[in-house]
């Protein structure tokens, strides 16, 4: 019953917001370029949240995370591409087969990794990144279908405006109803002091895993509905540099705030593309330029982030009596 | 017997923080572990709780073996210790540090916690009766929505010590639990502990560096210098020991 009851907000929510999207798209008020920057927005997010999650709330500081978008990319692209054709519950199978390529992934790279202190996952998610970049260049030797360097082309577009809102909701949900919850909590405590929490009965290297292996789930799951979005994939899209994309949204939202990872991850994407109508041709790379200055007066000015320790009420957590 | 160290020695390069000690500590029974600076008393501390492994000696509780097994799980079977350098979850409230002791005891699976499910609920409702237990017994529940970190130094102190208690000891070490605390204070801290001892029916081990509490409150004492247990006995018998005024204070002092 109280399920039931707790779900009825969300529900109402993704309604107005699908509907209200596709109404204003539909209807032409907004133009589909802006549109798809808003899925992709959305998408950001949804990938961000994971990294939160991961360097925000369990304190480990991974510079892998775009290796883990692209394999839930690459994965969701290849079934639905081999097996899926255009049917909707292929798609969403797809996507989250894609968080769990992602989470599989993860646990291997945490297993070995996260028994030690958080700098060595710090290294190991960078040097994994780059492999992965190179698997995907050359993807096309043992799966033609993934196209390697090249890119991989005939992607079905599938990705729409209820699909993002749908999944950017649930992932919300799912990190908020974790972090306000005593396993949240637990995995707070390894942030604030990992021998502490040890000594208060706290397994802290599960703790770690399931934070890592959460976000990088959350990360595939992004990943597929990318794919679907754009119909190409490049391996040029899950660089390096897209780790550290993902990570200054997280550090501008404030490390372990929801609210602020959402926002930072919608006004990073609108920036970037507002850049781009804003600056006269040919000055656009500026925008790279633009982006690190940002940062740094952010963290001159706010560094904590965008919202502090503030929190939208739907993010909050409550003392239940 | 709560707790048997035996011949516990652990070694950093060449220096012999800890040198085969041997401590027993018997159910509800208060022991205080006195000593100078760099004697190697929190390294015991550190061995038992399983935060360094020995070289070599046992540990038990209960006559189970506490060697080798990580840090939680001792906490699970029945350890619990505060910090000399306080070491709270310093970010978070000051119910949250309560709330994160208890989390071995919970009542929800995390299913229950992802889906909200009445078993949720019901589990946050049980911490929150707990959290207001450990808080006021401290006079702390006013402060529970606190951050830890912005709390007074001796409010800090209280806290650990509450967050331990959280935990559901047996054994309780305390590690200086007095640092810094004014007379009053530390006055209050020996009702505080005592009390608690009762209630909880607790065998601590403390380590102290103000005489006043080790010589008011504990039943025995353990003096350690160079790694190694040097006297032992009834706070009488030690505050009138040649060996352990010299290690303590150098030369011919009495103490107090």
């Amino acid at each position: 019953m109280r399920l039931l009851r707790s779900l009825i907000k969300p529900v109402v929510a993704y309604a107005f917001l699908a509907g209200s999207i596709s109404l204003l798209a539909e209807g032409g008020v907004v133009n589909p370029y802006w549109v798809q920057i808003l899925e992709l927005a959305c998408i950001v997010a949804i990938s961000a949240q994971g990294l939160n999650i991961i360097y925000g709330h369990t304190g480990l500081f991974s510079l892998g995370h775009a290796a883990f978008y692209g394999i839930g990319a690459y994965t969701a692209a290849y079934l639905m591409k081999t097996y899926g054709g255009q049917s909707q519950a292929a798609f969403f199978a797809a996507l989250l087969a894609g968080g769990g390529a992602a989470a599989a992934v993860a646990c291997l790279i945490g297993l070995p990794t996260l028994r030690l202190t958080s700098d060595y996952l710090g290294i190991a998610t960078l040097g994994f990144g780059i492999i992965m970049k190179v698997v995907f260049d050359s993807a096309d030797r043992f799966l033609p279908e993934l196209g390697g360097a090249r890119g991989m082309t005939g992607i079905a577009k599938m990705t729409t405006v209820p699909w993002v809102v749908f999944f950017l909701l649930a992932s919300l949900l799912v990190v908020r109803n974790l972090i306000h919850s005593s396993y949240g909590r637990a995995i707070l405590s390894i942030r604030e002091d990992e021998i502490a929490a040890e000594t208060m009965g706290i397994d802290t290297f599960q703790y770690k895993m399931v934070g890592f292996v959460a976000g990088c789930t959350f990360a595939g799951v992004a990943g597929g509905l990318y794919a679907h979005l754009y119909a190409f994939l490049h391996p040029s899209n899950f660089d390096f540099f897209k780790s550290i994309d993902i990570l200054v949204i997280v550090v501008l939202g404030g490390l372990g705030n929801m609210s602020g990872t959402l926002v930072a991850s919608f006004g990073w994407i609108f920036l970037l593309e507002g850049l781009r109508v804003v600056l006269p041709p040919g000055y656009v790379e500026f925008r790279w330029v633009l982006i690190p200055v940002l940062l740094i007066v952010t963290m001159l000015l706010r560094p904590q982030g965008i919202f502090g320790a503030r929190e939208f009420p739907f993010l909050r957590g409550k003392v239940y009596r | 017997m709560m707790l048997e160290i035996r011949g516990l020695t652990k070694h950093f390069g060449g220096i012999r923080a800890v040198d085969g000690v041997d401590l027993h500590l018997g159910q509800g029974e208060l022991v205080g572990l006195i000593g100078p600076n760099g004697s190697g008393k929190t390294t015991v501390f550190n061995l038992v709780t399983g935060i360094y492994r020995p070289d070599a000696g046992s540990v038990t509780l209960k006559g189970e073996n506490l060697v080798g097994i990580p840090p939680h799980r001792i906490n699970r079977l029945g350890v619990a210790r505060t910090f000399q350098n306080i070491r709270l979850f310093r970010n978070l409230t000051v119910m949250d540090n309560v709330r994160i002791a208890h989390h071995s005891h919970l009542g929800y699976g995390p299913v229950a916690a992802l889906c909200r499910t009445g078993r949720f609920y019901n589990g946050e409702k049980e911490l929150n009766e707990i959290v207001e237990v450990f808080l006021s017994i401290f006079q702390l529940q006013n402060r529970k929505y606190e951050i830890a970190g912005s709390l007074s130094y001796g409010d800090q102190r209280k806290l650990e010590i509450a967050r331990a208690l959280a935990s559901k000891p047996e054994v309780l070490l305390l590690d200086e639990p007095a640092a810094g605390m004014n007379p009053y204070e530390v006055g209050r801290l020996m009702e505080f502990i005592l009390a608690i001892r009762e209630r909880f029916r607790l065998s601590i081990l403390l380590i102290e560096h103000q005489m006043r509490l080790v010589m008011g409150i504990c039943e025995r004492l353990a003096v350690m210098d160079f790694g190694q247990v040097i006297a032992r006995g009834l706070p009488a018998e030690i505050r009138g020991n040649r060996k352990v005024i010299e290690a303590y204070l150098g030369e011919d002092v009495a103490i107090e």
